[in-house]
C-alpha cells in the first residue's frame, strides 16, 4: 500500500507492505540506520523515534501506522548544529559505545518538551524503557539536566 | 528562537570535536560521541547495500545428542532461498576457539548446547530466510545431558568431549604457597562458607552483527561487532580453509562487547555464507533471542571457602576450592580460571594458601570472557569472607582489610611480588575518610519504618594483560597526511570504552594539535596493525604505549626536519604548535601541510611496537606450564575500595542502593570522563548482577530467553555513583596508567551482599540477592531467634 507521511520534515510517500515493521522500512528501505534493533520486542527502546513528537518503539509499529504522522529520527534532530540534547550528550559524557544513544536522545527530547525542568527522579523515570549497558544512566541524567538548563538560559529565564 | 549570540557554548557545538588542544588530565569530550549522538556513526549492524543477502542458522535445540542426518532438501526448494549449507560445505578444520579449538562451525558429529550451529542458510530477504529455517529438520540420536559441574567430574559421568585427555575437565588449577594445608591447624579462627554465583548474560545493546562479501580480488571481507579482528582472521582462515591472506576483517565501533564479543560470533558463519553467494554481500544479524541462546556467558560459580587468621587478625591461611561451568566449548574457559584462582585471595598477604579450581565441561550455554573474567567471581567470595573473618574476630571490617593489604613489595596469594604500583591502601584510607563511611552510624540509624539500613564495602584488585607467556604486544601507526593531518592507525578495538578517543587524546598532546587535526582509522586488518584484543584491561595501556612511542618518532622527525628548513640550530630551538612548527627565537613558522610536502612518503609514517612485561618469577612459582599458558601470574593489577548505603525492604525483601562511592587506583587519570564512564558502567552491571541478573538454565534449556526474563538495570534501578581516582603513577604505563575496563565489575555484589549482612544480620550465599531470597534469609534467621 501507499503511505504517506513527514519523515525528517520532508513529505514522503512509500509503496510498501502495511505490515511492514517501522524499524525495518526506515533501516532497510529509506536507509535511516539511526533507529536501532536491540531486542525487536518492545523492551530495550533502541529503536525510539518520535511520532506526532512523542516517543514510540518503531519494532512495534508496523507501516500502515505512519499514515498521515509527523516522523522524526535521530537523522532528523540536528540541523547546522547539534541539538542541545545532543550536545549535552556529548559534553557531559553520556555517550559510550552508542548504540542505545539515538533512542536516548528522542526519549529526553519526549520528555523535555513535556516536562522542561524535570527531577532527577523524573528523568530516571521517563527513560527507564531505554536500556543501555555501558554508562550506568548517571551521565546520561546529567545531560539531560544540563539540556534542560540550556533551554532554560537559551529563553532567558 | 532566533540564531543568537546569548546561546550557551553547547549549543554553538558543531558536528564535529571542537579545536581545542588535546591534553592529558583533561576531560575531553569523546571524538566518536558526535557520530554516534546524530546517528551517522555505522556500527557492524548498519550494512546493508545493492543486492544484499541475508544469512540465518538453523541451531540444535538440544543441549546433547549425536547427529544422524540433516535434512535441507525442503529448505533448499523454499522460494527466495539462495543455497542451505552444512557442515559438508566446509573445506578447512571446522573447528573454532582460542586455546583448545573445540568449537564447530557447523556441527558435524555430535550437538553439545541448544544453541549449536547445524546448517545455514543464504536468502534473498529476511522472510525467505525465516521460512527456509523453519523446513531443515535434522536426525537425532539424544545422549543424556551434562548439566552439574561437580557431577560432571565423577568418573563415569557421560562426556561431553570424548577425545578431550581431561574428560569433562577443560583445566584444573592447582597453586599452593607457603605450608599449604597445614597452617590451618595454625589459625586462631577460621571461618567457612561456599558462594554461588550466577551465569551473566552481556546483554550488549548490539547483538552479534556482520556483513561479508568476496571481493574483487578474491579476498574474503568482513565487516563484524569483535574485539579481536586479528585473531578472527586467523580463526576465520583457518576454519574455512583459506590463505590468511585472503581473509580481510573490518572491526567498526562495536555496539557494546564487554567480552561477549572477544572470539568469533558471526564471522566464520558470515565468510561461510559470502563463499556462496557469487560475489554478492551478505548479512547476519542475531536476534535478541539468538544472542541469548549461543552467545557466551559469564561462568557460573561455586566456590567453596576457608580463610583462617591470628587472633589479631593478621591473615594466616586461605584454602579455596573453584567449579566454574563452561559449557561445551573453551571460550577462555581456561584462562578465566587462571585468573579466577590469582585472585581468589584478594588484595591481602595470606602467607599461606591451597588453591585448587576445576573448569568444567558442560552440556549449559557457553561459559566465556565477561568483563570482570573470573575475578568477579572470586571478589564476591573473598570479600564476603573478610566481612564474616572480621565478625567471628570482633574487628571492624576496614581496619581487617587495611591490617592486611597489600603494598609494593609484598606477596599476593599466588606468590607473585607485587612490583608496579599498588594502591589498595590508599584506596581504603581515602574511604575511611569518605562520609559514606564516616557518617555510616547515623545513616543506619535514621531508617524508616520496615526498613532496615546497612552499609558494605569491598575491596578489590584486577590484573591486567595477558599473562606470563602469551605476549601482550600491540603495533602502532601514525601518518603525517600530505594535508598535514595526523592519521591514527588504532590496532584495537573500540568497542564503547573509549579507547580511540584517547588515542587521539594522546597523539594530539605530544603533537600539541587539536583534535579537528587527528583523523582515527578502526582496526582493519589490511589496514592497522596486530596489537591483540580489546580485552584484559590492556587496551590503552598496551596500544597507549605502542602509539606513544610511534609519535614521538614522529614528532623527532617533524622537528628536524622543521630545524632544517627554518635554517636553526637544533631542534630545541623549535616547536609543534597546532597546525605548525614555530622557530622559538625568531617566530617564524612552516606550517605542516608546506612541512609534509617535505617528507618522502616512507617518513611520514611511523611505527612503534610495545610489550608489556611479565612476572619475573612465573616460572619458579608454579611447575604447571599450563596454568602459565593460561595466564597466571600477572604483574601489572589495578586497585580498588568500594561502598555503599543499602536499604532493604523487611515486607518485601527488596533491596535499594541508595550511594555508592568507589575509589580506584588506574593509575594516572588521561580523561576523566572516560575513566568516569568505565568506574560507572563497570559498578552498574556488577549491581545487575548483585541485584536482578540470573541467566537461568534447567537441564541445558535456557529459561530466561529475553529482556522481559532476563532483568537488566534501568534508570530508576542504578544509584548515584561517585568516582574517586587515587591517582598512583605506574612507571611502565604511558603517562602513567593502567588499565581501568573491568575493575569496577568486581565490587558491587560484595558490597550489597556485606551491606545486607549488616542491615539485616543474615548472609545470602547465592547471587543475586533476589527479593525472594532476602525474604526467605530473613525468615529463617527470624525463626531461628524465637526458637
Amino acid at each position: 500500500m501507499t503511505i504517506t507521511f513527514t519523515l525528517n520534515g520532508q513529505p514522503v510517500e512509500v509503496d510498501t507492505a502495511a505490515d511492514r515493521r517501522v524499524v525495518d522500512l526506515l533501516r532497510e528501505d529509506l536507509g535511516l540506520t539511526g533507529a536501532k534493533e536491540g531486542c525487536g520486542s518492545g523492551d530495550c527502546g533502541a529503536c525510539t523515534i518520535l511520532v506526532d513528537g512523542e516517543s514510540r518503539l518503531s519494532c512495534l509499529m508496523l507501516a500502515a501506522q505512519l499514515e498521515g504522522r509527523t516522523i522524526t529520527t535521530i537523522e532528523g534532530v540536528a540541523s547546522e548544529n547539534l541539538h542541545t540534547i545532543q550536545a549535552a550528550f556529548v559534553e557531559h559524557g553520556a555517550v559510550q559505545c552508542g548504540f542505545c544513544t539515538p533512542g536516548m536522545v528522542l526519549a529526553a527530547m519526549d520528555l523535555l518538551h513535556r516536562n522542561p525542568h524535570p527531577t532527577s527522579h523524573e528523568i530516571r523515570q521517563a527513560l527507564s524503557g531505554n536500556l543501555c549497558r555501558c554508562t550506568g544512566y548517571q551521565k546520561i541524567v546529567d545531560a539531560v539536566h544540563a539540556a534542560a538548563r540550556s533551554c532554560d538560559l537559551r529563553e532567558g529565564k | 528562537m532566533k540564531q543568537s549570540e546569548q546561546k550557551p557554548d553547547s549549543m554553538l557545538a558543531s558536528h564535529g570535536p571542537k579545536d581545542t588542544r588535546l591534553s592529558i588530565g583533561t576531560s575531553a569530550p569523546r571524538a566518536d560521541a558526535y557520530a554516534k549522538v546524530t546517528g551517522t556513526e555505522r556500527f557492524a549492524a548498519d550494512y546493508y547495500g545493492f543486492d544484499l543477502l541475508w544469512a540465518g542458522v538453523k541451531r540444535a535445540g538440544v543441549p546433547h545428542a549425536r547427529l544422524k542426518s540433516i535434512d535441507t532438501s525442503h529448505a533448499e526448494q523454499a522460494p527466495g532461498v539462495v543455497c542451505v549449507l552444512t557442515h559438508r560445505h566446509i573445506n578447512g578444520a571446522n573447528r573454532q576457539g582460542v586455546i583448545r579449538k573445540d568449537q564447530p562451525v557447523l556441527v558435524d558429529n555430535k550437538v553439545r548446547h541448544c544453541g549449536d550451529a547445524v546448517a545455514l542458510v543464504v536468502a534473498e530477504d529476511k522472510k525467505s530466510l525465516a521460512q527456509a529455517l523453519e523446513l531443515i529438520t535434522f536426525d537425532l540420536e539424544p545422549l543424556p545431558a551434562v548439566t552439574d559441574p561437580e557431577a560432571a567430574l565423577v568418573a563415569g559421568s557421560v562426556l561431553v568431549h570424548e577425545d578431550h585427555p581431561g574428560g569433562n575437565v577443560l583445566l584444573a588449577g592447582d597453586q599452593s604457597t607457603g605450608i599449604g594445608e597445614a597452617a590451618a591447624d595454625e589459625c586462631d579462627v577460621l571461618v567457612e562458607g561456599c558462594f554461588r554465583t550466577p551465569r551473566q548474560e552481556h546483554a550488549y545493546l548490539e547483538t552479534e552483527a556482520g556483513w561479508a562479501q568476496v571481493q574483487e580480488d578474491g579476498k574474503l571481507a568482513i565487516v563484524c561487532s569483535t574485539q579481536t579482528p586479528f585473531r578472527d582472521r586467523a580463526e576465520v582462515a583457518e576454519a574455512l580453509g583459506l590463505d590468511l591472506s585472503g581473509v580481510r576483517i573490518i572491526a567498526p565501533y562495536a555496539g557494546g562487547a564487554f567480552g561477549g564479543k572477544d572470539g568469533v560470533t558471526v564471522q566464520t558463519l558470515l565468510g561461510l555464507a559470502a563463499l556462496h553467494a557469487d560475489g554478492r554481500p551478505v548479512k547476519m544479524w542475531w536476534s535478541r533471542e539468538e544472542s541469548f541462546l549461543a552467545g557466551t556467558k559469564r561462568h557460573p560459580a561455586t566456590m567453596f571457602y576457608r580463610l583462617g587468621a591470628k587472633s589479631d587478625g593478621t591473615l594466616h591461611f586461605i584454602s579455596v576450592r573453584l567449579y566454574l561451568d563452561t559449557g561445551p566449548y573453551d571460550h577462555l574457559g581456561g584462562v578465566v580460571l587462571a585468573l579466577a584462582l590469582e585472585h581468589a585471595g584478594g588484595p591481602y598477604r595470606i602467607p599461606n594458601a591451597v588453591l585448587k579450581g576445576w573448569c568444567v565441561y558442560t552440556n549449559n550455554p557457553i561459559g566465556g570472557a565477561f568483563r570482570g573474567f573470573g575475578v568477579t567471581q572470586v571478589t564476591a567470595a573473598i570479600e564476603q569472607m573478610m566481612d564474616m573473618l572480621a565478625q567471628r574476630l570482633d574487628m571492624d571490617p576496614l581496619e581487617l582489610r587495611l591490617k592486611n593489604a597489600v603494598r609494593q613489595g609484598d606477596r599476593n596469594c599466588v606468590g607473585k611480588t607485587l612490583v608496579t604500583s599498588t594502591g589498595i591502601v590508599e584506596c581504603l584510607e581515602g574511604l575511611k575518610r569518605h562520609p559514606v563511611w564516616t557518617e555510616r552510624d547515623a545513616w543506619k540509624s535514621a531508617s524508616g519504618p520496615f526498613k532496615r539500613r546497612g552499609v558494605g564495602i569491598a575491596a578489590l584488585m584486577h590484573a591486567s594483560g595477558y599473562g606470563p607467556v602469551v605476549p601482550d604486544f600491540a603495533n602502532a601507526k601514525v601518518d603525517l597526511t600530505r594535508e598535514g593531518t595526523f592519521r591514527v592507525y588504532c590496532g584495537v578495538v573500540d568497542m564503547g570504552q573509549g579507547n580511540a578517543a584517547t588515542n587521539a587524546q594522546i597523539v594530539g598532546a605530544i603533537l600539541g594539535q587539536e583534535a579537528g587535526r587527528i583523523e582515527l582509522v578502526l582496526p582493519d586488518t589490511d589496514l592497522t596493525l596486530p596489537s591483540g584484543s580489546a580485552s584484559a584491561s590492556r587496551c590503552t595501556y598496551t596500544f597507549g604505549n605502542a602509539l606513544a612511542g610511534a609519535t614521538r618518532i614522529l614528532r623527532a622527525r617533524i622537528l628536524q626536519r622543521a630545524a632544517d628548513l627554518l635554517m636553526v640550530r637544533n631542534t630545541e630551538e623549535v616547536a609543534l604548535i597546532p597546525g605548525a612548527v614555530r622557530c622559538l627565537r625568531t617566530g617564524r613558522e612552516i606550517p605542516l601541510q608546506r612541512l609534509a610536502e617535505f617528507f618522502g612518503d616512507v617518513e611520514r609514517v611511523a611505527t612503534d611496537h610495545f610489550r608489556a612485561p611479565v612476572a619475573a618469577e612465573a616460572e619458579t612459582l608454579n611447575p604447571d606450564v599450563n596454568l602459565r599458558l593460561h595466564g597466571l601470574p600477572h604483574t601489572l593489577f589495578s586497585y580498588g575500595a568500594h561502598a555503599a548505603w543499602i536499604e532493604v525492604d523487611e515486607l518485601t525483601g527488596g533491596i535499594e542502593v541508595k550511594r555508592y562511592v568507589a575509589l580506584s587506583d588506574c593509575g594516572t587519570v588521561l580523561n576523566s570522563q572516560i575513566y568516569e564512564q568505565q568506574i560507572q558502567g563497570g559498578i552498574a552491571q556488577g549491581l545487575g548482577l548483585a541485584l536482578t541478573e540470573e541467566f537461568l538454565v534447567n537441564e541445558g534449556r535456557i529459561t530466561t530467553p529475553d529482556f522481559f526474563t532476563y532483568i537488566l538495570p534501568t534508570a530508576t534501578d542504578v544509584p548515584e555513583i561517585e568516582s574517586i581516582p587515587v591517582e598512583i603513577h605506574e612507571a611502565t604505563g604511558p603517562f602513567g596508567l593502567k588499565g581501568v575496563g573491568e575493575i569496577a565489575v568486581n565490587g558491587p555484589l560484595p558490597v550489597v551482599a556485606n551491606g545486607v549482612a549488616d542491615a539485616c544480620g543474615v548472609r545470602i550465599f547465592s547471587a543475586p540477592l533476589t527479593p525472594e531470597r532476602v525474604r526467605s534469609a530473613v525468615a529463617a534467621r527470624a525463626r531461628e531467634e524465637t526458637l
